[in-house]
């Protein structure tokens, strides 16, 4: 299971010296040698469909053709597919050239391995207007990938069942959210789905709860020095204690899964059994998957930020949520830098917001962005005074695994507000 | 798959030596007993000719089983001695606190108590539940083949098919067992069959008997057929009746192939993985969560690869200890020589 394979490949070779395994160990190396100076750069992304996979060839074909001697291998792939075929590159050492990020203690510890560039210098350009949405990707002062995406996360709901419990507005204190809910069930409908299944959608309640109960500089300190000591981080807890115990979630939501099926969280939402769902900016194409007609909510779909809550030190119109963006294997030629770099241009990122395939990150693309709802919270993004990326993400898969878990355990009831900390504080120790 | 690379690895050595074995009871010596202790001290030319012939044919599988096999288990135990997240160099070698952090994890802990149930509770059911529809299905009927293909479908069904379509069939309230349960008037649990901790365990324990007892049923059908007509016949004129018969001469004959399926049915339980991945991943609130889910997700969800070697390391001494210890216990007496068996065995009627 975890086995090196190259290892495994060369010990074979070695060990028989026979034809029995030649056939494994050919293609590994680069026909450099012919003399014609074509470059190839290897691709993989995750439009791996429809519009968003034919866009990105004729991309790839726009840049080779304004690059004479540059050959893009295209590799679009199912996004988990994608995840675990690059933690297998990683661990051969042998990462295509331009791929995606996710930021953060990821990101960091591919760093710390010495497989990523470091962009700084190179798209230096692309940064001044990348501005702030690149600092979930920068690490001491340095930034090595460029987002070309990035969405916050907030409250999606169905504006009809809204309509018919009698919420007039959408919540805007946490206080808001507990009477809304009320509402609804004297209504007799279930007000919110969640994912526990999955883990990481109950985790993002106690994300949010944290941003909004502790101060910026907290959370950043707590993200470079992994220190939870703050009594923020407590509270986040009791606040989602008190949530929970308010009893809002679809029946069953601990094995729910978050996207899979109609009756995963996304489903019901999209199907109207519930009427509301904590999500990222993914929801509206997730939900479109699940309806027959296609359409998701259509018309009813509404959406409300993470509602403020009393006494929080954070800033209420702060975000969280996450993205991506293009990076670069240290061992790339530079014409895999230039490819990145084009890859956020205004160009590019005109056509990607164009077909809804995310958010754009370049300041002049972002008026292309056609689907109403997408465009609304890129509003809320930019004008967000500051952006948390999600926990798991920022603080990497050890501790963020140790954090998502004991989150869950509360939504099932066995674990309190303390031990998330303390159970992020151990594996954060470990870190150290 | 650790436990099968044990037994190849035990079969290719003694192929060898039975094999040089044999070549010395060929040749003529006054003396069994003698000749096969000179084996291992002195060998003519001839002998150690022979031995090359035969390391020269196995190698290729010998190889095959160092590099697809033994060469992982050794990487597992490198790795577990390492703080690794899964890419970059070794380099952070932290002896065996890995060890200690599987080992004092209470989830690591408590996955080995629930694949402790699982073992025990896959031969409580199947075991009772198996032999009285193999024994129904031994007697002459009509629809005894279609019967018997129908226990048998869902043991040949994928694993991953069967699992999916029991979580969905399981589902809370739009699940198909909640919705007849609602119109017989019984309310199935709030968080449904897989979504409430204390049920969880057995609910998946109840899909794994409904998968394998096909296997266990059509093991002992292959059993039954192993014993000998004259013995009912003998039993039926000596006026014993049906229950007496399947008391005293089918079950006891029955034994060999029993402690064969206990021994398949407790390997399989120990490493029990996909079923509970696809079910409940382990959830809720780490209720179902075995050895291999946990090295799974250690490994893979949180990138805690040393970890993650650590607990294969130790599924992999307990799976070998209880099968040493089952081999030792409950099989021996099945590869015991002819006489001894009888001896132990006599059958009464």
């Amino acid at each position: 299971m975890v086995s090196k394979s190259r290892t495994a490949k060369f010990f074979a070779l070695a060990a028989t010296g026979s034809l029995l395994f030649s056939g494994c160990a050919s293609g590994s190396e680069n026909p450099e040698a012919s003399g014609d100076k074509t470059t190839t750069i290897t691709w993989w992304h995750n439009s791996n469909n429809g519009e968003g996979k034919a866009y990105y060839e004729k991309v790839a074909k726009d840049f080779e053709a304004a690059h004479k001697g540059v050959d893009i291998e295209v590799h679009a792939m199912q996004h988990e597919d994608m995840l675990t075929k690059l933690d297998a590159a990683f661990q051969s050492g042998d990462t295509p050239d331009v791929y995606m990020e996710r930021g953060g203690g990821e990101l960091a510890a591919h760093v710390a391995a010495g497989l990523t560039k470091d962009l700084s210098d190179s798209a230096s350009d692309e940064l001044k207007f990348l501005g702030d949405t690149a600092g979930g990707w920068q690490i001491d002062g340095k930034t090595y990938a460029l987002p070309y995406s990035l969405g916050a996360a907030g409250f999606w709901y169905n504006k009809a069942l809204f309509k018919k419990a009698g919420v007039e507005k959408a919540p805007e204190t946490w206080q808001d959210l507990l009477d809304a809910s009320d509402k609804l069930k004297k209504a007799g409908i279930t007000p919110i789905s969640v994912g526990a299944g999955d883990k990481w959608p109950a985790a993002h309640y106690w994300y949010y709860a944290a941003v909004r109960e502790c101060a910026e500089q907290t959370l950043s300190d707590a993200v470079s020095n992994l220190d939870f000591s703050d009594q923020c981080f407590v509270k986040a807890g009791d606040d989602v204690k008190q949530l929970i115990d308010a009893e809002p979630f679809n029946p069953g939501f601990l094995s729910t899964p978050a996207q899979s099926g109609p009756t995963s969280a996304s489903g019901l939402l999209a199907t109207g059994k519930v009427a509301m769902e904590l999500a990222g900016h993914w929801e509206p194409g997730v939900m479109q998957g699940l309806t027959e007609d296609g359409k998701g909510l259509g018309e009813d779909t509404g959406w409300f930020s993470f509602p403020a809550i009393e006494g929080g030190q954070g800033d209420p119109k702060a975000q969280l949520g996450g993205g991506d963006a293009w990076a670069v294997a240290q061992d790339a030629p530079d014409e895999a830098v230039e490819f990145a770099k084009y890859m956020v241009s205004e160009k590019v990122q005109r056509g990607f917001a164009e077909l809804d395939m995310g958010l754009p990150t370049n300041p002049e693309a972002k008026d292309a962005v056609a689907d109403p709802a997408l465009a609304s919270m890129l509003d809320v993004r930019d004008k967000a005074p500051y952006f948390q990326l999600y926990f798991d993400t920022a603080f990497g898969a050890s501790v963020g695994g140790a954090m998502n878990d004991q989150i869950a355990l509360l939504f099932a009831g066995k674990s309190d507000a303390q031990k998330i900390v303390d159970a992020s504080q151990d594996a954060a120790d470990l870190e150290k | 798959m650790i436990l099968a690379v044990a037994q190849e690895v035990s079969y290719v050595s003694n192929s060898v030596g039975n094999d040089a074995a044999s070549e010395q009871l060929r040749q003529p010596r006054p003396d069994k007993v003698q000749s096969q202790q000179a084996v291992g001290r002195r060998r003519k030319p001839a002998d150690k000719r022979k031995t090359l012939e035969i390391l020269f044919f196995i190698s290729p599988a010998l190889i095959l089983i160092a590099v697809f096999m033994l060469l992982p288990i050794i990487q597992a135990i490198r790795f577990s001695v390492y703080n690794w997240k899964g890419f970059g160099p070794l380099v952070d070698f932290v002896g065996l606190k890995n060890y200690a952090r599987v080992l004092q994890n209470e989830v690591f802990t408590d996955a080995m108590i629930h694949n402790l149930i699982i073992i025990g509770g896959s031969i409580a059911l199947q075991l009772p539940i198996g032999l009285g529809i193999a024994l129904l299905l031994n007697r002459k009927m009509k629809i005894q083949s279609l019967l018997r293909t129908i226990i048998f479908v869902p043991y040949v069904l994928s694993e991953v098919i069967a699992g999916v379509i029991w979580f969905q069939l399981l589902q809370p309230q739009y699940g198909v067992v909640d919705t007849i349960m609602s119109k017989l008037g019984i309310q199935g649990p709030a968080q449904g069959w897989l979504g409430t901790p204390e049920l969880a365990l057995w609910t998946v324990l109840a899909v794994l008997t409904w998968k394998y007892l096909g296997l266990a049923v059509i093991l002992f059908l292959a059993g039954l057929q192993g014993v000998p007509s004259e013995l009912y016949e003998a039993a039926e004129i000596d006026g014993a009746s049906w229950w007496q018969i399947q008391r005293k001469i089918t079950i006891p004959l029955l034994g060999p192939t029993l402690r064969t399926w206990g021994f398949l049915s407790m390997i399989g339980s120990l490493q029990l993985f996909d079923m509970v991945w696809i079910l409940t991943g382990g959830g809720p609130a780490n209720s179902t969560t075995t050895m291999a889910s946990f090295l799974v997700s250690e490994g893979t969800k949180r990138q805690n690869f040393g970890v993650a070697a650590a607990a294969s390391v130790v599924l992999f001494i307990v799976a070998l200890i209880l099968a040493i210890s089952y081999q030792q216990f409950v099989l021996k007496r099945d590869s015991q020589p002819d006489e001894d068996r009888t001896k132990s065995k006599k059958v009464k009627v």
